[in-house]
């Protein structure tokens, strides 16, 4: 079967989480390109959004509503052009809403798992759970045709595992989108062992159309991206117990999310990019690796106290972020969690003074990630930054440079383990996947 | 002889900030000022400047899109709440797509030649932040002839009206000398906004702005032959400015010596439902600057400025040709040489033009007016420019539509 056949019946499992969503309207705009060409104007095509609730789907036509109408809107030229021959639609505004309605024709919301029985390709994006993947996965290798082929957005668990427990015989292949899907560039993809060639082409061929910025990654738990942040994010998460003693929790956390973001001139700081994620998922991230690289070091007593105290971060429906770590208005952090007060410190300009006094002394003022981020100039920006940073000899300075340097050993023990095969695939993980605008392995350090 | 039967003077010229992306106050998400508010901070704006604002004795309101834009109709409506003494005086919107400022310019003085009126109030305004810019793609789209050329046109009908003009003007000069061109235009702009408290550019603090004008154009999402930068700004604004007879003038207690007088006009209309006789000309405009000379009998070089209707950078390059300024094809190098900046030989758009201060569509015609009118009185600020005793005159050029309703106006220094 070829891909314009597979897209004509596609089942998307976990279609209302937050990566399933955004798979969904990738997905549905290839499918209505398909069907608006002449040749298939008879063909019944149909994207079927699973998920298990009724509330969680009513989220999810709105989601995609909204969604479609914007990528219309953005893809106008084109549109004029696949329309051209419809004498009846003039405007842009016509243009786009038949676009939109037509391609939210082609979708079927439901929550009866048994409508995956005649798709041809199938994501699944649910919880990164590996119970829960084998059930599901053992489940559709029931209800679904012999030759559907599994795409699955896990980010941690091993492919292989997952194929052989779900007796898939290689109808699977990693297929790991970074949130959100509809506006990063980077999907990971995962062979494993038994991943037929013919899946490994589709979906090299998906991600083509999607304009995706495709990087193999070998199929170790955590791959290259969750390899990287877990470690990452367990390295400040430790950082934290050493310098809790002086600062306490909140002014520690305070203190590394500020040095990784400022300091390593990232679009966010460690803990604000955990929060983001979540700290529930941040922390089955690191029992899944834990168990499949039998590497007990990654574990963190302070994110489980978090977590169980119910501080949990993510994200609301509208994209903007819950408390965790830090509390947040309108996306911008304003206090910090001390987990042995269980409450939110919120920020003061004194207290926040006497923290620069100590990680800043002599205020520099480093330019900011924004400004670098469309700059043709900014590899010899960074490089002056860093250089300025190796200059200036403060505790604050110091903190930032041992940090850069353990970022730089995460990435380069990635190789060791043959998780990536070249330093330019973990280079091109962090800058598309989580908007670095460095990649760990350079030459600043 | 005198072209006009009377004296006619302009004074009390008056711009609101220009609204829009560029404006550190401008954020897509956040309430905004309606048109009414424009319309009266501009009427106001003028009025406070004259001593009998009682005396005027009709309105005149420039307007595009509204019914569109704002979901707005009855402009007119809107006059009396200015000011009281306003309140049944006749006044009356005048629509000629982008050149509707235009004809507000001209409506209000041909009352005053009917001698129906000393005194008339003329504004300009558009509110255009309301929609996305690929919806007000669509209204914009009716300056064109709609059953005649919207199906078949781009996303962004007016900038591929004018790309098709500025891949035209490649073929037959010399792409890079007309892209250079064009970039110098966006320079001179910002540069000139930058200047302008007002501009929607005035924030503009880009060190490479000649880089970031020869930016290759995005074909898949824009046009083939410019970029975003080679366009006008989406603006939300107004601008009035207050034309009299000399009986006029006494009546609302302004001296002579601070009011421009207005030498001569020529308003021109072209086919709506035929295309550009040739891409690389503005044919209408230069009619219309023919006539309105002979009519001031003046030439070029009598002029100390020039203000045109640059809603793309190559309209401004074929703008300048159609003044007189260049020959056919020569637009760009007497660009590109500095002749159009602030110390050239022709200042022109010397507060930024529509790609610096902005294009609030129905407002632009009579921005001009204020801003000729204000360099003309050495009330241009930081934006003024050298009026050379010998060239004491100063012109306008005003479009609608792709080179379809033109207005060309003369001011004298007194």
């Amino acid at each position: 079967m070829t891909l314009d056949e597979r897209l004509e019946n596609v089942t998307i499992i976990g279609a209302a989480g937050k990566m399933g969503s955004g798979i969904a309207v990738l997905i549905s705009q290839e499918m209505a390109k398909l069907k608006l060409l002449p040749e298939n104007r008879d063909k019944i095509y149909r994207l079927t959004l699973i998920d298990i609730s009724e509330k969680a789907l009513d989220g999810l036509r709105s989601y995609m509503r909204t969604q479609l109408l914007k990528a219309a809107e953005k893809s106008t030229v084109l549109l004029r052009e696949i329309y051209k021959d419809r004498k009846d639609l003039v405007e842009n505004g016509e243009i786009i809403n038949e676009f939109v309605n037509e391609t939210y024709a082609l979708l079927n919301f439901s929550t009866d798992f048994n409508l995956v029985k005649d798709a041809s390709l199938v994501f699944e994006a649910i919880f990164e759970n590996e119970e829960i993947k084998i059930k599901v996965l053992k489940q559709l290798k029931n209800l679904c045709k012999k030759d559907t082929l599994f795409l699955s957005n896990t980010s941690s668990i091993p492919i292989s595992y997952l194929d052989e427990n779900a007796g898939l015989e290689g109808r699977i292949i990693g297929y790991h989108f970074y949130n959100p899907p509809v506006i990063q560039k980077l999907v990971e993809v995962i062979s494993a062992k038994k991943t037929t060639d013919e899946l490994k082409e589709i979906a090299a061929e998906i991600g083509k159309r999607l304009r995706k910025k495709l990087v193999p990654s070998n199929d170790i738990s955590g791959f290259i991206g969750n390899g990287h942040f877990s470690r990452d994010g367990l390295y400040a998460l430790n950082k934290v117990e050493e310098l809790k003693e002086k600062y306490d929790y909140h002014g520690a956390v305070y203190i590394m999310n500020r040095i990784s973001q400022e300091f390593l001139v990232r679009p966010m700081g460690i803990f604000q990019l955990i929060d983001y994620v979540g700290l529930d998922i941040f922390q089955s991230l690191l029992r899944v690796m834990n168990t499949h690289l039998a590497d007990t070091t990654l574990v963190s007593d302070f994110l489980n106290k978090m977590a169980a105290n119910k501080i949990l971060g993510g994200q609301f429906s509208s994209g903007a972020q819950k408390d965790g770590f830090l509390k947040y208005e309108k996306n911008r952090p304003t206090g910090v969690y001390n987990i042995e007060k269980e409450k939110y410190f919120m920020f003061d300009e004194d207290w926040k003074a006497k923290i620069d006094k100590v990680i800043n002394p002599t205020n520099e003022k480093f330019i900011p990630w924004r400004a670098l981020l469309m700059d043709a100039k900014k590899s010899d920006k960074l490089k002056t930054h860093f250089d300025n940073l190796k200059n200036m000899n403060t505790w604050g300075s110091e903190l930032a440079l041992d940090f850069l340097k353990e970022t730089k050993k995460i990435a380069e023990r990635l190789l060791v383990d043959g998780v990536a095969d070249s330093a330019d695939d973990i280079n091109a993980v962090l800058m598309n996947g989580f908007f670095w605008i460095y990649g760990p392995i350079n030459n600043y350090i | 002889m005198s072209y006009f039967r009377k004296k006619i003077y302009a004074t009390a010229g008056f711009n609101t900030v220009f609204l829009g992306t560029g404006r550190k106050e401008f954020h897509p998400k956040k309430p905004r000022p309606g048109i009414e508010h424009y319309i009266k901070e501009a009427g106001l704006g003028a009025i406070d400047q004259i001593q009998n604002p009682e005396n005027i004795d009709e309105g005149v309101i420039g307007n595009f899109m509204a019914s569109r834009f704002c979901n707005q109709g009855n402009l007119g409506g809107f006059f009396p709440m200015v000011h009281p003494t306003f309140q049944y005086k006749p006044c009356t919107r005048t629509e000629g797509a982008c050149d509707s400022g235009g004809l507000a310019l001209t409506t209000s003085i041909k009352t005053i030649l009917a001698d129906l009126a000393d005194v008339v109030l003329c504004l300009g305004v558009e509110v255009q932040n309301s929609v996305k810019a690929i919806y007000g793609a669509d209204f914009l789209a009716g300056a064109g002839w709609f059953s005649g050329e919207r199906k078949d046109g781009h996303a962004y009908f007016f900038p591929d009206q004018f790309s098709q003009r500025a891949g035209a003007c490649y073929k037959k000069f010399g792409k890079e000398k007309i892209r250079k061109g064009m970039a110098q235009w966006y320079v001179n702009a910002i540069e000139n906004a930058r200047k302008n408290p007002k501009a929607q550019e005035f924030h503009n603090r880009n060190s490479d702005l000649f880089g970031t004008g020869m930016t290759p154009p995005n074909t898949k999402a824009f046009c083939e032959h410019i970029n975003v930068f080679d366009c006008s700004k989406v603006s939300d604004g107004a601008s009035a400015i207050i034309f009299a007879s000399e009986e006029g003038l006494k009546k609302i207690g302004v001296d002579k010596k601070d009011a421009i007088e207005v030498i001569s006009y020529a308003q021109v209309q072209d086919n709506l439902t035929t295309p550009p006789p040739d891409k690389t000309k503005l044919s209408t405009c230069a009619v219309a600057a023919r006539r309105a000379y002979e009519r001031a009998e003046i030439k070029p070089k009598n002029l100390s400025l020039l203000d045109v209707h640059d809603c793309f950078t190559i309209a401004g390059l074929l703008a300048v040709e159609a003044a007189g300024f260049a020959d056919y094809g020569e637009g760009a190098d007497f660009v590109s040489d500095g002749n159009t900046k602030s110390e050239g030989i022709i200042p022109t758009n010397t507060t930024g033009g529509l790609i610096g201060y902005g294009h609030p569509t129905g407002a632009t015609g009579v921005r001009q007016a204020v801003d000729v009118v204000h360099q003309l009185s050495d009330k241009a600020g930081n934006c003024q420019v050298k009026i050379h005793s010998d060239k004491p005159f100063g012109m306008l050029s005003s479009m609608g539509g792709n080179d379809k309703t033109v207005v060309n106006m003369i001011f004298r220094k007194n």
